[in-house]
């Protein structure tokens, strides 16, 4: 990991590298992959592991998925492993959930994780708290993914963040990727994990290209579930975020550079269980915290982070309030002017980073 | 007198007496075996039902009563617990409903699978673990199924997936059990269980389509006892021939109180699942003698009368009993024995179950 994180953010030390003697050397070469592809490969690589995994939801198969995530598969794997439903979330996700408790390994998708309200039960009550009232005996090693949050243009039914409540419930492991290595590593560890995983993916981000290193490219390659990933080193002030809103943070801290503020930027790619140490551990450096999120702000996962670092020891080290930046407190409007002021953009991250550092 | 306390300490002095005995006894007087008549099932989509006589050995007839008469005793000490404030929350009895978990065990192997709601005490001792477990866990105990965890709704066996609390939730559980079971090709069929209020669920009409669709060798059954809670068929459903309601998924309406009945329906259900032709649903028409839970009397919404009525003429029980004794498979005296050891096992089970440490915090 923090070899892979060197490869990207210090370009002088590549190369004073390649300035010093050495044999030529094959380097595997960093693959441009898009975000849809990583989730596919991901996907992929689990089922042709184990053949106890399969996918099931709306569109997966013969229409290579709604967003086209899961193209290719059925092709490959056929009607036994990649299974077409019809539009009944709560009796599909009561049947991912049982298949799991009789010791299959799904992969649930959610067309967007707005249908997921209908079949929240069964996320909630057959599949996260089974384990614990069993104590222990039944486990429900199943994934739920699918798009999460807003989209462009869709409107309010469709565009809801999910992370809050399922981050809210204990049972279930919910991780929220960014880019195309956090997509690639995390449904792998999801679908390898035992325990009931939530996967909040972002159709916004699924046609976006990153380079992904080279150990993502092995079969192996997994991002452990609960740990948050320093994606930009600073001094002056931590921001936090999850999902694409980690990108926004990134240009407003390359914005901000140069006025001389040095921002921490911390993608969480774990929603729940929260990585709290490394944000502590970055606030107790920098002094100064923003969080930023798509969803609302009542309740949110910002809100979260602050109570934690409250009780935490970072809260001695803070010299201003923590600030978050959420989504607007509205339901999705449908106008562009409208929606694009509901949500964070990279104004209002850097508005908010500068009134918490004063300046 | 003196032959009377003579035959009195025998009785009460021990298991290991009496297998001599029985022994003694069955070789001299018993039939092996009796064939009986039971009740034609109503069918919906099938040309032919289950068998209208079977036979029941000896054996297998001692063994269902007494397995029927472990959950009665089993439920009324969780009646006598729940008073005593010892079991709190939800307690759903099934008592009056024996024919039905212990005839569906019959008709399967363990080797099948089971899920139902919350009326579970039953099940979870018929897919095999012991009244002592059971009350342990009833009573919070650590020593509990679950450690105490669970409770009432929540108790997990091998091949029994619980015990699940939300109406109707079990039956998609079911359904993917089955699924399962179709794709690791083990010949294994899954038992979805819902009552005749859950029949009511939508999930349940979805669970219907995709079973049918993917063809998964599952047993829907509704358990109809007459009453969702408060609230009679009548005043619930449009149709009340549960058997008919998968539509499209054949079905058939099973005597609930006779568990030679629900046996060879469940052998039939389970021959046609395991067959590959898709689900097949079953609606056994059986009664509760409590009330819907611990918290509900069960006399507002129905008379005693009617309670009597059942308990008087269609008790599962007796009609097992009658049965054997009327063509000689067992003694009174013999099925009073059995009476006598399953009292006094469950007793012993409940007074080691309020023992055992509670669970760790």
């Amino acid at each position: 990991m923090a070899a892979v994180s060197g490869l990207v953010r210090r370009p002088l030390q590549q190369v004073s590298g390649l300035l010093k003697r050495r044999f030529h050397r094959t380097a595997p070469a960093a693959l441009q992959v898009t975000v849809r592809d990583a989730i596919n490969q991901g996907m992929d690589e689990e089922l042709e592991r184990d053949e106890k995994v399969f996918l099931l939801g709306e569109e997966v198969a013969q229409y290579d998925g709604a967003y086209k995530v899961s193209r290719g598969l059925w092709k490959k794997y056929g009607d036994k492993r990649i299974i077409d439903t019809p539009i009944s979330e709560m009796g599909f996700a009561g049947i991912a959930v049982g298949a799991a408790m009789a010791g299959l390994r799904p992969i649930c998708e959610f067309m967007t994780f707005n249908f997921s309200m209908q079949a929240i039960d069964q996320v909630i009550n057959s599949a996260a708290k089974t384990y614990y009232m069993s104590a222990g005996l039944q486990s429900v090693p199943i994934v739920f993914r699918g798009p999460n949050g807003a989209s462009a243009g869709v409107a309010a039914q469709h565009s809801q963040c999910f992370a809050a409540w399922y981050g809210h419930c204990p049972g279930l492991k919910v991780v929220s990727p960014w880019n195309s290595e956090d997509a690639k590593g995390l449904i792998k560890s999801a679908i390898r994990d035992n325990n009931p995983v939530v996967v909040l993916e972002n159709e916004l981000m699924y046609g976006v290209p990153f380079e992904l290193p080279a150990e993502a490219q092995s079969k192996d390659f997994l991002i452990p579930i609960g740990k948050a990933k320093i994606e930009r080193q600073g001094t002056h002030i931590t921001v936090v975020a999850h999902s694409r809103p980690v990108g926004h943070c990134l240009e407003a801290a390359t914005v901000l550079s140069k006025e001389g503020v040095e921002c921490e930027v911390i993608n969480l790619r774990t929603i729940r269980p929260m990585d709290i140490e490394t944000i502590e551990a970055s606030v107790m450096k920098t002094n100064h915290l923003v969080t930023v999120e798509g969803g609302w702000p009542q309740f949110g996962v910002g809100a979260e982070i602050c109570a934690r670092i409250m009780e935490g020891p970072a809260f001695n080290f803070l010299d201003a309030p923590a600030v978050r930046v959420t989504g607007a407190d509205v339901p999705m409007p449908y106008a562009k002017i409208l929606e694009d002021n509901s949500i964070p953009q990279v104004k209002d991250i850097i508005f908010a980073i500068k009134k918490t550092l004063n300046i | 007198m003196r032959k009377m306390l003579a035959a009195v300490s025998r009785v009460l002095s021990g298991a290991a007496q009496k297998p001599a005995s029985r022994v003694l006894v069955a070789s001299r007087n018993f039939a092996n075996d009796a064939t009986f008549e039971i009740k034609k099932c109503d069918l919906h989509r099938l040309e032919e039902g289950p068998p209208v006589t079977t036979v029941l050995t000896r054996e297998d007839g001692l063994k269902y009563y007494r397995m029927m008469q472990t959950v009665r005793r089993m439920e009324l000490k969780a009646d006598q617990l729940y008073k005593q404030k010892i079991i709190r929350g939800f307690c759903h009895l099934c008592d009056g409903q024996e024919a039905c978990c212990v005839g569906l065990e019959a008709g399967i192997n363990p080797t099948d699978h089971l899920i139902t709601a919350y009326r579970a005490h039953g099940f979870t001792f018929t897919r095999g673990l012991s009244v002592r477990e059971i009350l342990a866990e009833l009573t919070g105990r650590r020593g509990g199924c679950a450690k105490g965890k669970g409770g009432s709704m929540h108790m997990y066996a091998k091949n029994f997936y619980g015990g699940n609390g939300i109406v109707g939730a079990q039956v998609p559980l079911g359904a993917g059990i089955a699924l399962a079971c179709k794709y690791n090709g083990k010949d294994e069929v899954c038992l979805t269980l819902y009552g005749d209020g859950a029949a009511n669920q939508g999930q349940i009409f979805e669970a219907y389509n995709m079973a049918a669709l993917w063809k998964l060798p599952c047993i829907f059954i509704c358990e109809n006892n007459r009453y969702g809670m408060g609230t009679s068929v009548e005043r619930a459903a449009a149709s009340t021939d549960y058997y008919k309601r998968g539509d499209f998924i054949p079905g058939l309406r099973v005597d609930g109180m006779d568990i030679l009945c629900v046996r060879e329906a469940t052998r039939f259900a389970a021959a046609y699942c395991r067959s590959g032709k898709g689900p097949i649903l079953m609606e056994l028409q059986t009664y509760r003698y409590h009330g819907h839970s611990m918290s509900d009397p069960g006399v507002s919404y129905r008379t005693r009368e009617e309670i009597q009525e059942v308990r008087s003429k269609s008790d599962p029980i007796m009609l097992l009993k009658d049965r054997m004794v009327n063509s000689n498979l067992a003694s009174v005296e013999e099925l009073k024995e059995i009476d006598v050891e399953v009292r006094q096992g469950v007793s012993s089970s409940s007074s080691f179950g309020t023992q055992i440490t509670l669970p760790p915090v």
